[in-house]
């Protein structure tokens, strides 16, 4: 226990001391909201999509959500590029608790963000249905996080360096934002982009904060729960199982 | 019981085709400082990763503390401290912090943590700069925080890999008097790697000479200067290495080398 909670607690405590790693992680969330949902707002009335606000607030929440996790799990190479990762693997504990630390740090980091993100959204004109949705809405952000965090860190475990980095960026976390149901309704997409979606686990994510916060739903809340908690549980296995392989 | 703290046979790490650290043996006794001697590249740090649980050998057997491992990975891991070549600290966290993190990973409860942290600290002479980040320290503030974080567990052996790299030499010396002050109280067996000629000389009771992988020779610096009919341990490496260390240039390989990893993450 007291292996998770200083594993966990270091990760807090770099968190709050890198403000600029708060509020530069925040740029793009705001940078969605103003120019996608002001710009595309009209058009999606028009289109008789309702209010496009309400309709972005969840994506650009999971979208936070989804960068802040994902990078902390990746934060695992630099823990080995600058060395502490080799304090952490001498001492005598599990490589299992070990795992549970950081990623359970991580997604509290990435749940944060969320909660940032929709005070953000709420200043931007986003309403949820209704005060008392907010708690739920809180789960299914830490679900999320929990889900990429676990990810990251699988991902990290097999990388040696930051040069995989950008490829990350590009071929994974960007096309899971775009290709999930965080800027367009997937109803009336074309087929092959419902089908992508359908695999993609953030699309169940963006669908269970919209379901809990706004009372609109695609996939139906128990499908989203189920599908992210199974996710999270094999990628969490996975990961630790890659991380117990880390060799220095 | 044995009175060994450290036993290696036939040790040999190979990355792919390339052989790193090729066949070797010694043996450690307990409360003894010992040091590996060796040029860069020689296989030291590839060694002292094995030992502590950080590698897996490609063949070969050892024991650190009577304890194997690879098998018997935890028992071992509790049972020695370390200085790795290469800083392991959190930057972000400040000095009291790292050593908290440390006690708590090994168990070393509340208030005996507590205290042992302010001892050490003191000890150290950091005991004044035990809130700042250690992002701000010195290179050879970051050394005497590692040096302090490796023995709070109060460990039976006490790896040390080029622990003097980058500090100057009235740091150098301070650090030596205390480890082997620590040596003589405790009985803490010390196992370290230089490239220093001087300080295997002066420090250590026993030396491995290593090159290209394999121990060439081990013994007294007394021995080794006997076995090789010369006046010096310099004279000793070069008659059995048939080349010397040239510090400078070592050094500077070495940065280059830390440069580059950090861009490339290749060792
Ligand atoms: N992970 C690795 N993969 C491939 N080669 C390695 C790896 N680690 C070390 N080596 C190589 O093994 C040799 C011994 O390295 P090392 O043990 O670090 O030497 P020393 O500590 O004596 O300077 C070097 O040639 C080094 O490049
Ligand atoms: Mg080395």
């Amino acid at each position: 226990m007291s292996t998770i909670y200083i594993l966990w607690l270091r990760q807090i405590k770099r968190y709050l001391r890198s403000k600029s790693r708060i509020i530069g992680s925040l740029g793009q969330p705001l940078l969605f909201l103003v120019a996608l949902g002001f710009g595309f707002g009209p058009i999606f009335q028009k289109a008789g999509g309702g209010n496009y606000i309400e309709f972005l607030g969840p994506g650009v929440i999971a979208q936070g959500i989804l960068f802040t996790a994902i990078f902390s799990g990746i934060e695992l190479i630099w823990d080995r590029q600058f060395g502490f990762l080799k304090e952490t693997l001498v001492a005598p504990v599990s490589r299992l608790e070990i795992m549970i630390g950081r990623t359970l740090g991580g997604a509290t980091i990435a749940t944060i963000q969320g909660v940032i993100v929709l005070i953000l959204t709420l200043l931007v004109g986003f309403r949820p249905n209704n005060l008392w949705a907010v708690p739920g809405a809180i789960f299914i952000m830490f679900l999320i996080a929990l889900l990429f965090t676990a990810l990251g860190t699988a991902i990290a475990s097999t990388l040696e360096d930051f040069q995989g980095f950008q490829l990350i960026m590009n071929f994974l976390v960007m096309p899971l934002f775009f290709l999930s149901g965080a800027l367009f309704p997937l109803q009336s997409a074309p087929p092959f982009l419902q089908t992508i979606s359908k695999v993609n686990p953030l699309s169940f994510g963006i669908d269970g904060l919209r379901q809990t916060l706004t009372g609109s739903s695609h996939f139906g809340l128990s499908l989203d729960l189920t599908v992210l908690g199974v996710l999270t549980a094999i990628l969490f296995v996975l990961g630790s199982y890659l991380f117990s392989k880390i060799q220095i | 019981m044995t009175d060994l703290a450290i036993e290696v046979k036939d040790l040999t790490k190979k990355f792919g085709d390339f052989t790193a650290v090729d066949n070797i043996s010694f043996e450690v006794k307990k409360g003894e400082i010992f040091a590996f001697l060796g040029p860069n590249g020689a296989g030291k740090s590839t060694t002292i990763k094995m030992l502590t649980t950080l590698l897996s050998p490609t063949s070969g057997r050892m024991e650190v503390n009577g304890f194997d491992p690879k098998t018997q990975q935890d028992q071992a891991r509790k049972s020695f401290g370390i200085v790795f070549q290469d800083p392991s600290l959190d930057d972000e966290l400040t000095a009291y912090e790292n050593m908290d993190f440390h006690g708590i990973l090994y168990k070393v409860s509340g208030t005996l943590r507590r205290s042992r942290i302010k001892e050490l600290l003191e000890i150290v002479d950091l005991w004044d700069r035990k809130n700042d980040l250690v992002k701000t320290f010195s290179g050879g503030m970051k050394r005497r925080l590692e040096i302090a974080r490796g023995l709070l567990h109060h460990p039976k052996v006490f790896f040390l890999d080029e622990p003097t790299i980058g500090l100057d030499p009235q740091t150098r010396n301070q650090m030596w008097s205390y480890i082997q002050n620590l040596n003589k109280s405790e009985q803490i067996t010390i196992f370290f790697t230089t490239h220093y000629m001087e300080e295997a000389e002066k420090v250590a009771q026993r030396i491995a000479i290593i090159d290209h992988g394999k121990i060439v020779a081990q013994g007294t610096s007394n021995q080794l200067e006997k076995q090789t009919k010369t006046n010096s341990l310099e004279e000793a490496f070069l008659s059995l290495t048939g080349r010397k260390i040239r510090e400078e240039e070592v050094s500077g390989v070495d940065r280059l080398r830390m440069r580059r990893r950090m861009f490339t993450g290749r060792r």
